[in-house]
């Protein structure tokens, strides 16, 4: 039978995001530090972006038209650094120094130390601002491209992540793109249990965003709803990703308690064979 | 000489503290904002679910509802970590809590470079600072687990806002856990020198006066966990007796105990002070002990100024 050519592409996306996803139990396990399970959860998302929709070149990570993207949510670092060694901007052997004293990696993303970070982050609430700036950075400058900021859902109950989507609706940045990692849990617990944030879609809507819901796991999906934006010309858009924290390692999905916590040896092995292929990982 | 006391944890302490204040106030009242696991308000919070509230990832308005429960006369509890409570909330705390003398205690956890790998975004090298410049806080900063429980139980009983500063890191046992606000703790008596230091950097300087001693040399060892109020007459007193303070804080020396000590000595007693702790630079990830050498707080550092110190004064050759 004939495959469709999208098929295959989605399947090659699903690849590379395995990839990226045994990556981030590689890093955060040697690392003894980190947080996997925001990490997983956005992995899809990233690599749709990193790999597909946007327009950026390796060879030339400072191209003025390049396509800009800022993981707000910033403790999800690790999935963005894996995106980014596999997409060519540092070499993947770099990975394992993720938290090390003296690496590029810094826990949260350093723009200082890794020219392929668009902005730092870390504390909440303040990339999707930064993004709202470079948007407008770019309408001054007369340059169309877009600019993507990935949010997380705890992300959303912070005051500057309303003040900043109000910019982005106030100001009409058609080039900007709101992503949320909607995993339904943060640090605690889950987000509707702490201080709930539904209807999360009816609030971009207020907030003049076109606003799309999606299963942030679903390539095709994701794909989909990027190109849209793209092709918006009279205000920004959000894109609603339902996802499930921990996404891809069976004991870690929907956990709160793998937020911000590495794993074992054992866990880690147990974490690599549910991601494709077992392996034995150093000892720490 | 004695050992230090093994090590503890500061947050432990407090959330252990929490519950028996909350026991003894049926009003009290804690507020978190997302991290009750890391700050351990958690257990209060599951002693006491209806006087718990976990806000959510809202630092500054935390620091407003506290205020608003606290204007009733209730004693109210607040955690997060450093760089949010101090940092994100500061003019939150400034006008709802101060502003109003609310009756606010802010204690909050991950003070420091030793949060350790989640890097320079969080290592909070400038809350003391920032605190002790807010008119009506009192600022303590806990050398151990023992003085963290005192200071919970001083603070529960003194109206006022207050900020509180941990570590993320157990640290050794140094002090009978007599903390009282207002107060230097002497923890070695001595001539030649005085340490003035906080927080985990306390037990570098009572490593000091320990390998110091074996030569002869007698070094006085301050807790200054009372950063405010501060005890000027402790220091002023060291100024006079000692000649010479040698200040440890993992905390920027910009806004730190250090430019306070000199400061005060500057005013009531000039002797030269020399200033240990984080210089005009952001942290970064890394090993969290590891990261008090890099940034020049190591053993070693410490010795080559106590050494530079008691030279001035020839003390020693
Ligand atoms: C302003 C701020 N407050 C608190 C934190 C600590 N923190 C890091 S991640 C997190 C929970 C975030 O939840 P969510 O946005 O849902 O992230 P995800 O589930 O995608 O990992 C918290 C409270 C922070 N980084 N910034
Ligand atoms: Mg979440």
């Amino acid at each position: 039978m004939m495959e469709p050519p999208r098929t295959a592409d989605v399947a090659a996306l699903e690849t590379t995001a395995r990839e990226i996803r045994r990556d981030i139990i590689r890093m955060t396990y040697l690392a003894g530090s980190g947080h996997p399970g925001g990490s997983l959860s956005v992995t899809d998302l990233l690599t749709a972006l990193l790999f597909r929709e946007m327009r950026i070149d390796p060879e030339r990570p400072t191209w003025p038209d390049r396509d800009r993207l800022v993981l707000s949510k910033g403790h999800a670092a690790p999935a963005l650094y894996a995106a980014l060694a596999h997409r060519g901007f540092l070499p993947r052997a770099e990975l394992a120094t993720l938290r090390r004293l003296g690496s590029r990696l810094q826990g949260h993303a350093d723009r200082g130390k890794l020219p392929a970070i668009e902005a730092s982050t870390g504390c909440l609430g303040q990339g999707i601002g930064m993004a709202v700036g470079m948007a407008l950075d770019a309408r001054l400058a007369g340059r169309s491209h877009m600019v993507y900021a990935v949010l997380g859902d705890g992300e959303c109950q912070a005051g500057p992540t309303w003040e900043a989507l109000m910019a982005g609706g106030h100001y009409r940045l058609d080039r900007l793109v709101v992503l949320l990692d909607r995993n339904g849990l943060e640090t605690d617990g889950p987000t509707e249990a702490i201080m709930g944030i539904e209807p999360i879609a009816d609030k971009f809507r207020a907030f003049r965003y076109r606003t799309v819901e999606i299963d942030g796991h679903d390539f095709p999906q994701i794909l989909d709803a990027l190109a849209e934006a793209r092709s918006r010309t009279d205000g920004p858009t959000a894109i609603v990703a339902r996802t499930v924290k921990g996404k891809g390692v069976s004991f870690m999905e929907g956990k709160s308690a793998w937020h911000g916590k590495p794993p074992s040896k054992s866990e880690a092995e147990r974490a690599l064979a549910d991601l494709g292929s077992p392996e034995e990982v150093p000892a720490r | 000489m004695t050992a230090l006391g093994p090590a503890a944890s500061l947050r432990d302490a407090y959330g252990a503290a929490l519950v028996e204040l909350g026991e003894r106030d049926p009003g009290l009242v804690v507020l978190d904002a997302d991290l009750s696991g890391s700050t351990r308000t958690q257990l209060f919070g599951q002693r006491f679910p209806d006087r718990f509230f976990n806000v959510g990832v809202m630092e500054p308005t935390m620091m407003s509802i506290a205020a608003g429960l606290s204007l009733g006369g209730r004693t109210v509890f607040a955690s997060t970590f450093a760089v949010f409570a101090a940092g994100q909330a500061y003019n939150f705390v400034r006008q709802s809590v101060c502003y109003n003398r609310a009756n606010v205690k802010i204690v909050a956890t991950h003070g420091g470079l030793l949060v350790g790998g989640d890097g320079g975004t969080h290592q909070m090298v400038e809350d003391i600072g920032l605190m002790r410049g807010l008119p009506g806080m009192t600022v303590v900063v806990p050398s151990d687990a023992a003085t963290t429980r005192a200071a919970t139980f001083a603070l529960a009983e003194r109206n006022g806002p207050a900020y509180v500063r941990l570590t993320r890191e157990s640290l050794p046992t140094v002090t009978d856990g007599s903390f009282r606000i207002g107060r230097a703790a002497e923890l070695r008596s001595g001539n030649d020198l005085t340490v003035v230091a906080v927080g985990a950097l306390v037990a570098r300087g009572l490593e000091l006066a320990d390998d110091l001693a074996r030569l002869g040399i007698s070094v006085r060892v301050l807790d200054a966990a009372s950063v405010k109020p501060f005890d000027e007459a402790a220091i002023l007193k060291a100024a006079r007796e000692t000649g010479a303070i040698l200040v440890l804080e993992e905390h920027s020396v910009l806004t730190g105990v250090g430019a306070l000590v000199a400061a005060v000595t500057a005013e009531g007693h000039p002797v030269p002070v020399r200033r240990i702790g984080v210089p005009d630079l952001f942290g970064e990830s890394g090993d969290p002990w590891a990261l008090l050498d890099r940034f020049g707080m190591s053993m070693q550092r410490i010795r080559d100024e106590a050494w530079d110190l008691l030279r001035l004064r020839g003390r020693v050759e």
